[in-house]
């Protein structure tokens, strides 16, 4: 813990919308530590997808430097960028994002194609990931046999088998109802626990609240601690 | 590791192509057809000019035609055996040919009449099934003997055995001495309907003594050119500045002739065939392009978790290929029973090579790359923020 995995330095990325030119980042920074569970927060439009294509390394800013794990995200082309995302992000989304046509295991199992571990290994390791997420019997359902919780834990899993550095969760509760969300939040928590850093992104305040720490976006500004995005809420 | 990821794309292709299987047979439509009908066409074409050279090789390779093609030239006994005296050349003999009335109690037919020596047996490769052939003795005395081919004697007596029975050419009496084996006919050669007589008999019969051809028989298969000029120098001493009244040809040349003409056909054939395996490439890319757009999200996820734009254009490229080289092997197999079906029906002769078959399948898979590569390299090319979002 302290050191910090992912430091971002006056961060821009403007966008033309119709014409108007949007900043959805404006000079943002961020530091991030190892094992820490930080939650963004902002309404939509606020530039926190954009944020966490960033952080994802799935879009490059126009100005502005990277470094994610020591490593100088710029410098990096497209299979560099590819292989970064492979081994080092584990993206949850809000639409779980498994493949329809491949059982959970084989969900699970793509990063591990992708770095080139071979079958059996492949096999091992992703069970055990499953097993993490308390699904390990359920590993040769297909994803429309699965509840949304379960579909949003094999997507954990699949995000925690290539032992990333960061887990990005992008609004990971919002197509589930208040039960699992609590399920699937608690399971972050746990890995957090056990020493993963968790980026979690929604607008929901209260979903924001379960990580140890917040900061808020809006029309690309960063803040910390909530800032003004709070502030407006407790008015409202 | 490379080859590691192939496999796994082939086998994530081979799933893609099962979990769609009504369109996947539909793409292969294509290739089926175009491999099928290439493998069929240049059968056929191989199968009949195989049929054709063999039926000329029956005849013999070895064998020289001395043909006469106006009354200036007569070719004359002595003059013939002088042909016969030439070195290379193994035996000689003279025909006269014409056609006559062949009777035998109420069955009457017109055949072609042969009056020849009794080198033609050996010269023209005539094998006699049943009986004797014409003797050197029969040629002689003008012997009222005759040798049946297969057809005739099944025309004028059944299944009965000719051997010893009599029939009557022009209200003349003969006496059968023997049969012909079957040869079949090709090229208004040969054949099986047909009567022999001896050589000085059937001048007789035909009324003429002019004899229009002569067969030799060369003592080996390789010396034939060597033969042929010697046969042409002997001609050309024996009818000085005659050269345009005869023609001495070899079975060779009509053998180069036929199969130069046929390697026309077959290539034809197998180009016409090979548009339809064309069209199905572009079947094969147009269903990629739906499948690209319809797994827009699929490729997002994958590039997400860290596919690299290769594997992305190596999946959709073997998903491609797997397609064509599906079609091309199931091309094959209907390929090949439908020209044993063909064959079957129709007494037409096909012969299947396996470079052709090996041709079209190696096609098949060149074009499903070639049709494959753009839509393949149109999905590695989607940026994966939009293609997430993509519904």
């Amino acid at each position: 813990m302290g050191t910090p995995i992912i430091q971002i330095k006056n961060m821009m990325k403007t966008y033309k919308l119709g014409g108007e030119t949007v900043h959805a980042l404006n000079n943002v920074s961020l530091e991030i530590k190892k094992g820490e569970f930080l939650a963004i927060i902002g309404p939509s439009g606020s530039g926190k997808s954009t944020l966490m294509n960033m952080l994802g390394c799935l879009d490059r800013p126009d100005q502005g430097s990277y470094f994610l794990d020591g490593k100088d995200i710029e410098e990096m082309d497209d299979n560099q960028l590819a292989l970064i995302r492979n081994q080092k992000i584990g993206f949850i989304f809000q639409n779980f994002n498994l493949l329809t046509k491949l059982s959970a295991l084989e969900n699970v199992e793509l990063p591990l194609i992708y770095s080139g571990v071979s079958a059996g290994e492949r096999r091992l390791r992703a069970l055990d990931s499953l097993m993490k997420v308390g699904l390990k019997d359920r590993a040769g359902h297909m994803p429309s046999q699965l509840s949304g919780g379960q579909q949003q834990r094999v997507a954990i899993a699949r995000a925690l088998v290539g032992q990333p550095s960061i887990l990005l969760a992008d609004e990971p509760t919002g197509a589930l109802d208040s039960k699992t969300s609590r399920e699937i939040l608690e399971l972050m928590q746990e890995l957090n626990e056990l020493g993963h850093t968790i980026i979690l992104i929604t607008h929901d305040l209260a979903i924001a609240k379960q990580a140890k720490r917040m900061v808020s976006i809006q029309d690309g500004r960063l803040q910390e601690n909530g800032g003004d995005f709070l502030e407006n809420l407790a008015i409202h | 590791m490379i080859s590691l990821r192939i496999l796994q794309s082939i086998k994530m292709a081979l799933k893609s192509v099962k979990s769609n299987k009504l369109r996947s047979i539909l793409t292969m439509l294509g290739i089926i057809i175009g491999v099928a009908s290439v493998i069929v066409l240049v059968s056929i074409a191989q199968g009949s000019t195989k049929n054709v050279t063999s039926r000329i090789n029956q005849l013999g390779t070895n064998l020289l035609t001395v043909n006469t093609y106006s009354t200036n030239l007569e070719l004359t006994e002595d003059k013939i055996s002088e042909l016969g005296d030439l070195n290379g050349v193994k035996a000689i003999s003279p025909v006269v040919s014409g056609r006559v009335t062949a009777k035998k109690d109420r069955t009457t037919s017109q055949v072609s009449l042969t009056g020849t020596n009794a080198a033609y047996s050996d010269v023209r490769d005539a094998k006699v099934k049943q009986g004797r052939f014409i003797t050197d003795l029969d040629v002689e005395y003008r012997q009222k003997v005759v040798v049946l081919g297969s057809e005739t004697t099944s025309t004028l007596f059944g299944a009965s055995n000719p051997v010893g029975e009599h029939i009557q050419l022009d209200g003349v009496s003969y006496k059968v001495v023997g049969v012909l084996a079957s040869k079949g006919s090709s090229m208004g050669q040969g054949g099986d309907n047909t009567i022999i007589v001896p050589l000085s008999t059937g001048e007789r019969l035909v009324g003429s003594t002019t004899i229009s051809t002569v067969y030799l028989k060369g003592k080996s298969e390789d010396q034939m050119d060597f033969v042929m000029n010697e046969v042409k120098m002997k001609m050309a001493s024996l009818y000085p500045g005659k050269s345009d009244d005869y023609g001495v040809t070899n079975q060779q040349d009509v053998m180069d002739t036929m199969s130069s003409v046929s390697e026309t056909m077959t290539l034809m054939l197998g180009g016409i065939a090979s548009i339809s395996l064309l069209v199905g490439g572009i079947g094969i890319m147009n269903i990629m392009l739906v499948s690209v757009s319809e797994r827009t999200k699929e490729i997002g996820i994958r590039k997400a978790i860290g596919a690299k734009r290769r594997d992305i254009l190596l999946q959709f490229l073997i998903e491609a290929v797997v397609l064509s080289a599906l079609g091309g092997i199931i091309g094959i197999l209907s390929g090949l029973g439908l020209g044993e079906l063909v064959s079957t029906l129709t007494s037409m002769s096909i012969s299947f090579s396996t470079s052709v078959i090996l041709y079209s399948f190696l096609f098949s898979l060149v074009v499903g790359v070639v049709f494959g590569v753009f839509p393949a390299n149109k999905a590695s090319k989607l940026n994966p923020i939009q293609a997430l979002r993509y519904q």
